[in-house]
C-alpha cells in the first residue's frame, strides 16, 4: 500500500483550478519532487495534500485511509503522521517563543507532553537534527537560516510523522548550508523510513535529492 | 586586463558599532566586464556593492577608498539593480512616471521627452505594448515585467557601472534565467560594467568574466570565473564547490565543517582555518593576505597544496552541523 494515493486532485482557488487533475503516489521511505516555475501548484497540491487547503474534488489518500471525506476532528488525529517543513525557516517559528518550546508544542497539543521526560525528548530532537541541545534555549533570531531550519525540522519529527511535505525547505539556504540540511534529511530518511514530498524549483537539488520527480505547469502535471 | 580600472577599491572596512564586518577588501573594476562578488550570508558581500552605491545602512562606518567615488552620481554613472522590484518601485505612481521621473533626476529634459524615454526604455526590455503599459501602477504587472521594469529603470540614464545585489534570488529557473538575459543585454546596450552580488553558483558561472569570493569580509580568491569555479584555489571556494549537488557522487553532500564566524568572534590568524582540512600552524596565527597565484589573487597560505579536484578536499567531510 503506497503511503500517499492522490488521484486527480483538483483544487480551486475561486474561478481559478490551481491544480488540474493530478495524480501521483508516494511509498514509504520515498521522495518524490514536484518540480516546476512559480505558480504551476505545486506548493497548492502540498496543502491540500495536508487538507490544509481542501481539494473540490480528487482523492488523497494517506496509508490507505481517504482524507477528503473526512471531517476536521476526523482529521486530527492523523495530522501527526503528515507534518509540513517550510521554505522560510525564520517564518515557519514563532519569534516569541523559545526552540525548545517550538519543538515541545506539538507534543504538548497533541496530549503527549509528559513533564518528567518531555524535555529530555526534546534535547533528543534537537541533537537528531544536529543542533546542540543548549540551543533550545534560543528564540528563532538567535539561529541562523539553516539552524533555524534544522529547528523546524525537529518540530516536525515531535509528531512522529511518516510523511514529511517539505515546502522548498533549502531554497533560502546558502549552499554549503543546504548541503547540511539535505544530508539531515537523506539520514532522517534512511533511519524513520520517511516518505518525503519535496517541493523544489532547484533541478540540481531535485536531481541529486528525489527518487522520482513529476514536472507541474500551469496545475498540470507536464512529465510523469 | 590591460584597460585603466573604472573603479577601484582599496582597503575598504566596513564596521558596525566598532565590529568590522568588511576587513579589508582592494579590487578593482574594469569596463563593461561583469565581477561576481560571490560568498554565503554574512560574508560582506551586499554591504560591499552597497558601499560603491554610498548606500549604507543606517549605523555602518566605512573607511578606505573608492575611487572615483560615483555614489554622488548615483542613478546616472552608477545604478542599483534591485532584489525585490515590487518594493522598489512606489505603489502610487505609474512605472512610466518613475521611469521619466529617473530621467529628469539627473538631466534637465522636458517632460514629454523624459515620458518618451521612460516607454521606448520599456520596450527595450521587452515589455509589451510598452506606450499603455507606461501608465500601469506597478502592482498591474507580473513580477517577471517588474523586474524587467527595475532594470529598465537602472539602466535608462546609460550609467557606468550596474550594481545588481541577488536580482534573481526570490525567482524560479526559468524566470531567473529571463531576467539575466535581460539585463545582459541590457548591460551590453549601455556598455555598463555589472557588480553581480549573487550565492548562486551557477548565476556566476554563466554571467560573470571574473569572481570575487568572499569569506568573513575579505577577499578569498578573486580570478577569471570560469577558473575559480572549475579550478579553485582557495579552500573555501572548493568547499563550496564541493557542497553543490551537481558535484554529488552519493546521497550524501560533502559539506563545509562548523560555520562561518560570526562578526567580532573572529579566531586568530586566518578567519576560514578552523573550518578548514589544509590548516596548519601558520594559518591559526597569520591571516593571509591576497597574494598573486596562477593568474589569480588568492588569500591562503596553502593554496598551492589544494588536491585536484580540489572538491576532493571535502569529501571525506560529511559531518557537519550548519
Amino acid at each position: 500500500m503506497p503511503l500517499l494515493d492522490v488521484r486527480d486532485l483538483v483544487v480551486r482557488y475561486g474561478t481559478v483550478t490551481a491544480v488540474d487533475h493530478v495524480s501521483f503516489a508516494l511509498e514509504p521511505g520515498e521522495t518524490l519532487a514536484l518540480n516546476g516555475p512559480s505558480g504551476c501548484g505545486k506548493s497548492t497540491t502540498a496543502l491540500a495534500v495536508l487538507q490544509i487547503r481542501r481539494p473540490a474534488s480528487g482523492e488523497v489518500r494517506f496509508e490507505g485511509q481517504e482524507l477528503t471525506t473526512l471531517t476536521e476532528a476526523e482529521l486530527r488525529p492523523l495530522r501527526p503522521h503528515m507534518q509540513p517543513v517550510f521554505q522560510d525557516p525564520y517564518g515557519s517559528l514563532s519569534p516569541r517563543h523559545r526552540i525548545r518550546d517550538a519543538v515541545a508544542e506539538p507534543l504538548k497539543v497533541q496530549g503527549r507532553w509528559d513533564t518528567d521526560s518531555g524535555p529530555a525528548r526534546v534535547a533528543d530532537l534537537l541533537d537528531r537534527v544536529g543542533l546542540d541541545p543548549s540551543y533550545g534555549d534560543r528564540r528563532p533570531h538567535e539561529l541562523s537560516g539553516g539552524q533555524c531550519q534544522r529547528a523546524g525540522i525537529a518540530r516536525a519529527l515531535a509528531s512522529d510523522p511518516r510523511l514529511l511535505v517539505l515546502d522548498e525547505p533549502v531554497s533560502a539556504l546558502d549552499p554549503s548550508v543546504r548541503a547540511g540540511v539535505l544530508n539531515l534529511l537523506a539520514d532522517l530518511q534512511d533511519e524513520l523510513g520517511l516518505g518525503y514530498l519535496f517541493i523544489c524549483h532547484d533541478r540540481s537539488v531535485v536531481r541529486h535529492f528525489a527518487d522520482r520527480v513529476i514536472e507541474m505547469r500551469d496545475g498540470r502535471v507536464s512529465s510523469p | 586586463m590591460a584597460s585603466e580600472p573604472l573603479l577601484s577599491v582599496r582597503d575598504l572596512r566596513i564596521a558596525f558599532d566598532g565590529v568590522e564586518v568588511v576587513r579589508g577588501l582592494s579590487f578593482d573594476l574594469h569596463p563593461r566586464e561583469v565581477l561576481a562578488i560571490v560568498g554565503e550570508s554574512g560574508a560582506g558581500k551586499s554591504l560591499t556593492a552597497r558601499a560603491l552605491l554610498g548606500m549604507l545602512p543606517h549605523g555602518a562606518t566605512a573607511t578606505g577608498t573608492v575611487r572615483p567615488d560615483l555614489s554622488a552620481e548615483r542613478g546616472r554613472r552608477i545604478a542599483l539593480v534591485p532584489q525585490d522590484a515590487l518594493s522598489a518601485l512606489s505603489p502610487v505612481h505609474p512605472v512610466g512616471d518613475q521611469l521619466a521621473a529617473a530621467v529628469r533626476s539627473v538631466a534637465r529634459v522636458p517632460r514629454k521627452e523624459a515620458r518618451a524615454r521612460a516607454v521606448a526604455a520599456l520596450d527595450r526590455v521587452g515589455i509589451p505594448d510598452a506606450a499603455r503599459r507606461a501608465r500601469a501602477y506597478p502592482h498591474e504587472f507580473s513580477g517577471g515585467m517588474r523586474q524587467r521594469a527595475v532594470i529598465a529603470m537602472a539602466t535608462i540614464n546609460e550609467p557606468d557601472v550596474l550594481v545588481a545585489d541577488e536580482p534573481t534570488t526570490a525567482l524560479d529557473e526559468e524566470r531567473r534565467d529571463q531576467v539575466l538575459r535581460v539585463l545582459a543585454e541590457q548591460r551590453e546596450a549601455v556598455g555598463a560594467a555589472l557588480v553581480l552580488v549573487t550565492h548562486d553558483l551557477d548565476v556566476v558561472r554563466e554571467h560573470a568574466d571574473r569572481a570575487l569570493v568572499m569569506y568573513a569580509g575579505r577577499l578569498t580568491e578573486l580570478g577569471p570565473a570560469d577558473e575559480v569555479l572549475t579550478r579553485p584555489l582557495a579552500p573555501y571556494t572548493a568547499g563550496l564547490l564541493a557542497s553543490l549537488p551537481e558535484h554529488a557522487r552519493d546521497r550524501r553532500l560533502p559539506t563545509l565543517p562548523g560555520t562561518p564566524p560570526a562578526p567580532g568572534t573572529l579566531p586568530p590568524g586566518c578567519a576560514f582555518a578552523p573550518r578548514c582540512p589544509l590548516a596548519a600552524d601558520d594559518c591559526h596565527h597569520e591571516e593571509p593576505e591576497p597574494r598573486p597565484a596562477e593568474g589569480r589573487l588568492t588569500a591562503c597560505h596553502h593554496w598551492a597544496e589544494l588536491p585536484h579536484p580540489a572538491v576532493e578536499l571535502f569529501r571525506d567531510q560529511q559531518h557537519a552541523s550548519s
